[in-house]
């Protein structure tokens, strides 16, 4: 793409991660989640592999770093579920919920407040698994059709 | 003939949709029963410690749910890269 473009991508990318990580890791307090706060970080490295060439960016976002983060996302889900099984209770069990000292294991006050980062149990942890593995999956599908269409030459002067 | 039996099969499925939702049997945005909305309301923050009931329902209520949508998106993503892998051999075994 032109300078111009690229430019503006440059400048826009921290802020479209910065929003995203915020919407990942609130998701227990304000709308959104793992999944849209996944989104959200996909679209900012969509926007850089739009603006910036394939070989320059293909150097920086690597597949085997969207790989590892898809695969290890589903992993610590997965993981976090079972941890409830090895504490004595049931798959996905919310063992790290109000239990003072314990990281976001701060109680809630019912009703409407201000909001507490440092609460919530294991839903802050599983929104950050389900964030990276969003983050990994949805880059890792742009990837492999970026690559296609470089690989197979279509457009060949516009992609590469 | 065959559209004309679609057409009226479906007419007859809207009719009758219009017809219970007119009062009868379906209230929308008013249900009948509300046990469930009421206890995640009612107990949502003080067991799951989210001020988001949405995310306390997604997360925790019904976490097996979330984890069946988050392997549904692996899946996807290990198609699309053997999709594009066949069809770059393919077309690599093409242009030799």
């Amino acid at each position: 793409m032109s300078k111009i473009v690229r430019a503006a991508a440059d400048f826009l990318y921290p802020f479209v991660m910065i929003f995203g990580f915020y919407i990942v890791l609130h998701g227990h307090l304000t709308p959104g989640g793992g999944f849209q706060g996944g989104a959200v970080i996909a679209t900012g490295i969509a926007l850089m592999f739009a603006a910036h060439r394939y070989r320059e960016i293909s150097l920086i976002f690597k597949k085997a770093i969207f790989n590892v983060c898809e695969t290890f996302g589903l992993l610590m889900f997965i993981t976090f579920g079972f941890a409830g099984i090895f504490f004595g209770k049931s798959f996905l069990y919310n063992w790290m919920v109000n239990i003072p000292g314990m990281l976001f294991g701060e109680a809630v006050a019912y009703g409407q407040n201000a909001g507490n980062l440092n609460t919530g149990g294991i839903i802050p942890l599983l929104n950050i698994a389900v964030g990276v593995e969003v983050l990994g999956a949805l880059s890792l599908i742009i990837y492999y059709m970026l690559t296609y269409v470089v690989k197979m030459g279509v457009n060949k002067e516009d992609a590469s | 003939m065959r559209n004309l039996a679609v057409a009226s099969i479906l007419v007859v499925l809207s009719g009758t949709f219009v017809y219970m939702t007119a009062g009868h049997d379906i209230t929308f945005g008013r249900p009948v029963n509300t046990q469930m909305d009421d206890y995640f309301l009612a107990r949502g923050q003080e067991q799951t410690g989210a001020n988001n009931v949405v995310t306390a329902v997604v997360f925790d209520f019904r976490g097996f749910d979330t984890l069946g949508e988050a392997t549904v998106l692996f899946v996807v993503v290990l198609g699309i890269g053997m999709l594009f892998r066949k069809l770059m051999a393919r077309e690599e075994e093409e242009s030799e």
